[in-house]
């Protein structure tokens, strides 16, 4: 196939860094708020009834929503199979505990009410509300670890050794991204508990919402003021061929105080990034509670996208460094699958993604509308 | 079993996907039934349809978010345990993967909810569409997983890369339309019309012989009989497929499967019965029957099998021209830029590369293939026999049950036809005992497929025992009892659950038995 020099090595690789980064923000903003809503699930239903509605909200969308999270393992495996290899492996126990949440929810929500009984359904309340909590926690503990950067190695044959612990992820800055994800994505469950209740549960989602959009903003800049004075970036310091094969050994790299505050110098335009991650939550405190549901719940999303692609660009072209090895450090100029794969990857992306988003707008449109009382307490068709 | 990396990576990776598909066949298949009943009573108008749609669709939800909640854990656990493998092969494998997400399981999540929530919101078309989309996602899934595991089996379409030290696609259409695969995925998928069609016919035959809701457990035993022998028998077609396909891509696995140690002159006989022994490298007992094995795999009289023995002696060539191909790229590989390729070093490796695989069994016993000995070499050539009485067991009996279900589906189909479901109570008590079968079958199924792969994670290309990430011992004990206990608690919850919906039955949930007809077609007085 010659196709594939249609678009030229270089370009394909910033193009699949932006889909790694779309397909993370859709993660982030679909899935978002239905993890957002099991940490919220304890605290906004006070009984049974209440939290059978916060349940049933999310009851109908969670499983395609989630699958934002499939495509995303799916579309590192095949994009970026070094990153894939490094990082789940790298981070393991982390990864399991992620596993472990995310089989703890599907079955929360489906068996929850199966059972009249009260120890059973509190049993799983509290099973849903670690579900949300723990993947939004790792998630972003994922994330501050690889702005500081983990200790990996890669040898001559690019096999992958890690000497890291389990809880060497849990240093302070990790730790600290970790409650910005928590905080965005309860801030983001309540804006989608604002649109879908009414009545108690919904004002003790507003009130939830606003506390979390304020923490999202404190805890959003002090991760930048901290990212400023205690966590070094990384550069490329040897020539780099942007076409080059997939092979991180083939250059040098050197970490660097405030490196990854350096893109936002060279291309100001790209500071809209912090600028929405700071906007959203700020929108979202302004008009939670208000008649604009749809457009608080946008501000959550755009939120999700102010954050994560702060991140991207912060680090660009870097997408894990290593602090062992930094130059075995993985960019997007040499960590990429082939030109090929990504031509072919492409093409079955601009094809499918469309359709995806216009069947789930329609699924959505389906649904729209309130879930009160009468829905959980009346019919056979809730959970 | 000794307790290194390898093995408890690999008895990790089968401990979960054998969990797994223990939720996947009945996906896959009670997705179709329902869709089938929905469709019928769109068409029809008839309340007993929805019925049925709605009650069996309750007992798919229970199955369904098992398989969802298992199904993430396969995908994570590439990059989790075999991060050599995510590397050496990601090019290829990921792209299967990622538009499994994007084609098949966007459709069939995204849809589910619809089933559920959608009955009042929609009109009747509209939901059939929704369950249709949830069955025709599943399948989908299936599709791009096995065009995946197809790939192990049979790597075509690509080409091993020096400069990035992994195997890149080279033709993706190659991949996509992959014999191996192919069969496979009908195979795979008729496996589970087969255990949808003996769950629903067994629970059906339950209910008849308790006396309750006879008209519909009578009209489901239709759908399901029907169904199922149609299934059944495409599952023995596409296996047989299978093996003519193996004798072609996976001579070993062939020859393990059969316990055929030496070579016969063709048409090979087939053994019946007998106990190999690994060690002994013989079958004692055998019970042969002629010709029949050459048929099977060969298709022809005058075709030989190769035998284990022989096809140990052709991977010990394999495994010296490995050498000279890592010789090879060592060389290649030290080339400093921009000097030239020492033609000889390039010319051993494009001779030898294929084999280059072979050299890194060796890495089992020596860090560098080119200093094995000869008796690591014939130790390496004997790791490519996978363990025989495994596989000879494990497929005799997914066999057996295969053709037993045949005789139980078409026996039904005929009691069916004849309109005397509820005359034969004997025979509704064996669909009753017969519905764990077709899960013992697919997990056999898998347990031939995917032992007789080894010592190879990708056939040929990359040996297990090379592909596993860089973990310890106590970590991944932990993670292996961490699944154990959350997944045991859950089979029992989901037993509970299933039984429970069983037993409380359709009438329950859905108001009184529905009437036959619908109320406006009911003849004036």
């Amino acid at each position: 196939m010659i196709l594939h020099e249609l678009i030229d090595y270089p370009t394909l690789r910033v193009i699949w860094w932006v889909l790694l980064g779309v397909i993370l923000i859709g993660f982030a903003a679909m899935d978002g708020f239905d993890l957002g809503t099991g940490i919220l699930l304890p605290f906004v239903g006070r009984d049974d009834v209440e939290r059978r509605i916060v349940i049933n909200t999310v009851g109908p969308v969670w499983e395609g929503n989630q699958v934002w999270l499939i495509l995303g393992g799916g579309a590192i495996f095949a994009s970026w199979p070094q990153l894939y290899a490094v990082s789940f492996s790298g981070f393991y126990l982390a990864m399991f505990a992620i596993l472990f949440a995310l089989i703890l929810r599907p079955v929360g929500f489906k068996y929850r009410s199966k059972l009249d009984d009260t120890r059973w359904r509190s049993a799983w309340d509290w099973a849903l509300f670690i579900g949300g909590f723990l993947p939004s926690l790792i998630f972003g503990v994922a994330v501050g670890n690889t702005l500081a950067g983990v200790p990996f190695r890669i040898d001559d044959d690019l096999r992958i050794f890690y000497d890291g612990t389990f809880f060497g992820l849990l240093n302070p800055f990790a730790l600290l991204c970790g409650l910005v994800s928590v905080a965005m994505l309860t801030m983001h469950g309540a804006t989608w508990l604002a649109l879908k209740t009414e009545g108690e549960v919904r004002a003790r989602a507003v009130s939830y919402g606003k506390r979390a959009a304020l923490a999202t903003i404190a805890l959003f800049a002090l991760g930048g003021v901290a990212l400023w004075l205690f966590v070094d970036g990384y550069v490329i310091t040897s020539v780099i061929n942007p076409a080059g094969p997939s092979n991180p050994l083939l250059k040098t790299v050197e970490r660097e105080a405030q490196a990854w505050f350096a893109n936002y110098g060279a291309y100001p335009w790209t500071l809209i990034a912090p600028a929405l991650g700071f906007l959203g939550p700020l929108v979202v405190w302004a008009l939670i509670g208000s008649k604009r549901e749809i457009v608080t719940l946008a501000a959550g999303m755009v939120s999700a996208f102010g954050v994560i692609a702060t991140v991207g660009v912060s680090m660009f072209p870097f997408i894990l460094p290593s602090t062992e090895q930094p130059g075995a450090s993985l960019t997007v100029w040499d960590a990429s699958s082939s030109h090929q794969t990504l031509f072919i990857m492409l093409c079955i992306s601009l094809l499918f993604l469309p359709i995806v988003l216009a069947y789930t707008a329609w699924v959505y449109s389906i649904l729209r509308g309130k879930v009160g009382r009468e829905e959980v307490e009346g019919g056979g068709h809730a959970y | 079993m000794e307790l290194d990396i390898v093995s408890l990576s690999r008895f990790q990776f089968a401990l979960t996907a054998l969990y797994h598909f223990l939720f996947v066949p009945l996906t896959l298949g009670l997705s179709v039934l329902v869709a089938i009943m929905e469709t019928v009573y769109v068409m029809t108008g008839r309340p007993i349809w929805r019925q049925m749609t709605q009650f069996w669709g309750t007992l798919f939800g229970i199955n369904f978010v098992m398989g969802v909640a298992t199904g993430i854990v396969m995908e994570f656990q590439f990059g989790m345990n075999w991060s050599y493998y995510s590397h050496y092969v990601g090019d290829i494998f990921g792209a299967p993967l990622a538009a499994e997400g994007l084609m098949a399981f966007f459709l069939e999540a995204t849809f589910v909810g619809l089933f559920f929530f959608g009955w009042d919101r929609m009109s009747k078309v509209g939901h059939l569409a929704a369950t249709w989309a949830v069955a025709l996602g599943s399948n989908f899934s299936a599709l791009w997983i096995l065009i995946a595991n197809g790939w192990m089996q049979n790597p075509v379409g690509s080409v091993f890369n020096v400069q990035t030290m992994r195997m890149e696609i080279d033709n993706f259409a190659d991949v996509l339309f992959n014999p191996v695969a192919q069969a496979k995925f009908v195979h795979t998928v008729s496996a589970g019309y087969v255990t949808a069609s003996l769950f629903v016919l067994g629970v059906s035959a339950w209910y008849l012989l308790k006396g309750r809701v006879p008209e519909l457990a009578k009209r489901s035993m239709t759908v399901a009989a029907s169904f199922g022998l149609a299934a059944s028998l495409s599952v023995v077609v596409l296996g047989d497929e299978s093996g003519y396909l193996a004798n072609e891509h996976q001579k070993m696995k062939l020859a393990a499967m059969e316990a055929m140690w030496e070579t016969e002159p063709a048409p090979a006989g087939f053994t019946l019965f007998g106990f190999p022994d690994q060690q002994a490298r013989e079958t004692h007992f055998a019970i042969r029957i002629p010709v029949v094995m050459g048929l099977i795999a060969t298709r022809s009289l005058n075709t030989e099998i190769p035998g284990i023995n022989d096809l140990v002696r052709s991977a010990e060539g394999h495994i010296r021209n490995g050498i000279v191909a890592y010789d090879a790229l060592q060389k290649i590989r030290a080339v400093k830029p921009g000097e030239p390729v020492p033609p000889e070093a390039q010319a051993a490796f494009e001779q030898n590369g294929r084999q280059l695989g072979y050299a890194l069994l060796l890495r089992r016993y020596v860090d560098d293939p080119r200093l094995a000995t000869d008796e690591q070499i014939a130790r390496a050539a004997w790791d490519t026999v996978p363990h025989v009485p495994t596989l000879f067991w494990s497929f005799r009996v997914m066999v057996g049950l295969g053709f037993f279900f045949i005789l139980l589906t078409a026996t039904f189909f005929l009691l069916s036809a004849t309109r005397q479901l509820d005359r034969r109570r004997w025979l509704l008590r064996v669909a009753v005992a017969a519905i764990p079968l077709p899960w013992i079958a697919a997990e056999l199924g898998w347990v031939v497929a995917e032992t007789g792969r080894q010592p190879w994670s990708i056939e040929g290309i990359l040996p297990t025992a090379v592909a596993v990430s860089d973990l310890g011992i106590t970590t991944l004990l932990i993670t292996i009892c961490g699944f154990s206990v959350i997944y045991t608690v859950l089979f029992i919850i989901e037993m509970k659950l299933m039984l429970r919906a069983i037993s409380k039955g359709p009438e329950a949930d859905h108001g009184a038995p529905a009437p036959l007809v619908p109320a406006n077609l009911v003849a004036a007085e």
